[in-house]
């Protein structure tokens, strides 16, 4: 990624007619999603994305979000360290652990987490005993976004001290700087935009989560019934407007987007 | 050094499971719950009535804070709260899918509070003549899933009628089922008498054979880990009041 950008290459390289195949990929690509905008009524947007039942899954979907996220730094930021320093065997079945829940189709996730955490699982025995139910509150969906959006953060966050290496950080040491003090100034001010970037796409991810939240934290409004359950719930005939759906649908592609283009641009400002 | 790692260990155990524990907090503490609570989840068919008489409820008991309920297949309902989920009050759309929570011992004695059966839901007007269930077979029709209620009545009526039907798509709630219909996506559905009154002046209800036949009693159950808010709903629903609004919305009385 430190690498300049290799220069163009010249013209007609690609056999031309592989350049229908990708129209079509960027058509099915861009279509849907601009299809989206006609169905919106633009003046009722406004009174769609505020009302009562818009209102409350958007304040959960960002507070379990934000909240998420804090989860996946704390964790995250160490098993990153961990995988960054770890030797070549046990970095690689670590990423494999790590990588699983990127490629699981988040409903399988859900369903692991439950099992895990419901009445009958191994964590949720011990808890139910001690009078702690997880399953089906608003705590679940703070777990099944932080299962999703963690590898986010720990694949771009060790991409990012690998990519640093640990010439400085050793440097320092010999100097007399202590752990925490090479971890705080030299460590991780070194990987910053991976930890940024990881940090951003993981609470994209969380606000977007919906498989795993259906299955470990179910649907009711106010506690579990985060925007994109709200957007299920509403073309299942209940819940919120389906204007309310719509409009709810559209901010979260713009989010997405600037998310993504916010990136771009910083990561080209800071010459990644 | 060693000093230090043992004192990291001394600090990192700790700190994982005061983690993992707090990962499990993070929400729950968000959220201080009052003194007093109702939450009740319903079958989706059952969310005029209860959403009606919660807002009843609600006016009556300013001191209780009462959750929006969760409206859902009855099947749902049931697998969320035998894995942990912990409302006042359920009520399903039959009896089996409540039998398996009272067989759980996870809610109280079960009463019946209302009775549903099915029609073939249109859109308005009836664009595509349908007059019989054997008409479903030549249109794009929606069922419940078998294991929720409707989808259980719809199967055993289908059979009454000697009839069968390839549907587009199985629902895991009537409520989406219904609304397959109301957006275009299906000419038909077989869901309850009660979701057509709902949706008037989108669809029409056309009464099939034997639908008297197949009747779907509604037991509401108070969980045996509910407070005293639970009771409370449960008798206003079981109440004259109750079976007032129920029959309303189109709900048979016990």
């Amino acid at each position: 990624m430190s690498s300049p950008r290799p220069a163009r290459e010249p013209g007609g390289r690609i056999p031309p007619v592989l350049l229908a195949p990708a129209v079509v990929a960027v058509a099915l690509l861009t279509l849907p999603l601009l299809a989206l905008l006609p169905r919106v009524d633009w003046a009722g947007a406004p009174q769609a994305l505020t009302s009562p039942e818009a209102l409350a899954a958007v304040s959960l979907s960002l507070r379990t979000g934000l909240v998420a996220v804090g989860c996946c730094l704390i964790l995250g930021i160490p098993l990153a360290l961990v995988l960054a320093r770890a030797p070549g065997p046990v970095a690689a079945v670590l990423r494999v652990l790590v990588t699983l829940p990127l490629v699981l189709p988040p409903l399988v996730g859900g369903l692991a987490l439950l099992y895990l955490f419901g009445r009958q699982g191994w964590l949720g025995q011990a808890t139910v005993a001690v009078g702690i139910s997880v399953p089906f509150t608003t705590a679940a969906v703070v777990l099944a976004q932080t299962f999703v959006a963690l590898p986010f953060l720990v694949i771009s966050l060790e991409g990012a001290l690998r990519t640093a290496g640990g010439r400085y950080a050793s440097v320092a040491a010999t100097l007399g700087a202590g752990r925490w003090t090479v971890l705080r100034r030299i460590t991780l001010p070194r990987a910053m935009p991976g930890l940024i970037a990881g940090t951003v796409l993981a609470f994209a991810r969380a606000v977007g989560e919906f498989g795993a939240t259906a299955m470990v934290a179910g649907n009711a409004p106010g506690r579990t019934q985060t925007i994109p359950m709200a957007i299920y719930t509403a073309f299942n005939g209940a819940g919120v407007s389906r204007d309310s759906a719509l409009a709810l649908a559209v901010l979260l592609v713009v989010v997405a987007l600037v998310i993504l283009i916010g990136l771009r641009d910083w990561r080209r400002r800071e010459a990644w | 050094m060693t000093s230090r790692r043992r004192r990291l260990a001394a600090v990192g155990v700790p700190a994982l499971v005061a983690g993992l524990l707090g990962l499990a907090g993070c929400g729950t503490a968000a959220a201080p719950e009052p003194a007093e609570s109702l939450t009740v989840y319903a079958a989706a068919s059952l969310a005029g009535p209860v959403s009606d008489l919660l807002a009843e409820y609600a006016t009556d008991h300013p001191e209780v804070s009462v959750e929006p309920a969760v409206f859902d297949g009855s099947s749902t309902l049931v697998t969320q709260i035998s894995e942990g989920a912990a409302p006042d009050v359920i009520v399903t759309a039959n009896e089996t899918t409540m039998a398996d929570l009272t067989a759980a011992g996870l809610v109280d004695q079960p009463h019946v509070v209302a009775t549903n059966s099915l029609v073939i839901a249109v859109p308005e007007g009836n664009p595509a003549g349908i007059a019989s269930l054997t008409d479903l077979a030549d249109v794009d029709t929606v069922l419940c899933a078998p294991q929720v209620p409707c989808g259980d009545a719809a199967a055993t009526l289908l059979q009454l009628n000697q009839v069968e039907v390839d549907p587009l798509s199985l629902e895991q709630n009537v409520t989406a089922a219904a609304e397959r219909v109301t957006s275009g996506a299906a000419d038909a559905a077989l869901v309850y008498a009660t979701d057509v009154a709902s949706r008037e002046d989108q669809l029409d209800a056309i009464v099939p054979e034997h639908a008297e036949e197949v009747v779907n009693r509604y037991p509401a159950a108070a969980l045996t880990t509910a407070g005293p808010a639970g009771a409370e709903f449960l008798e206003l629903l079981g109440s004259a009041r109750g079976t007032a609004v129920l029959a309303d919305y189109g709900f048979g009385s016990r």
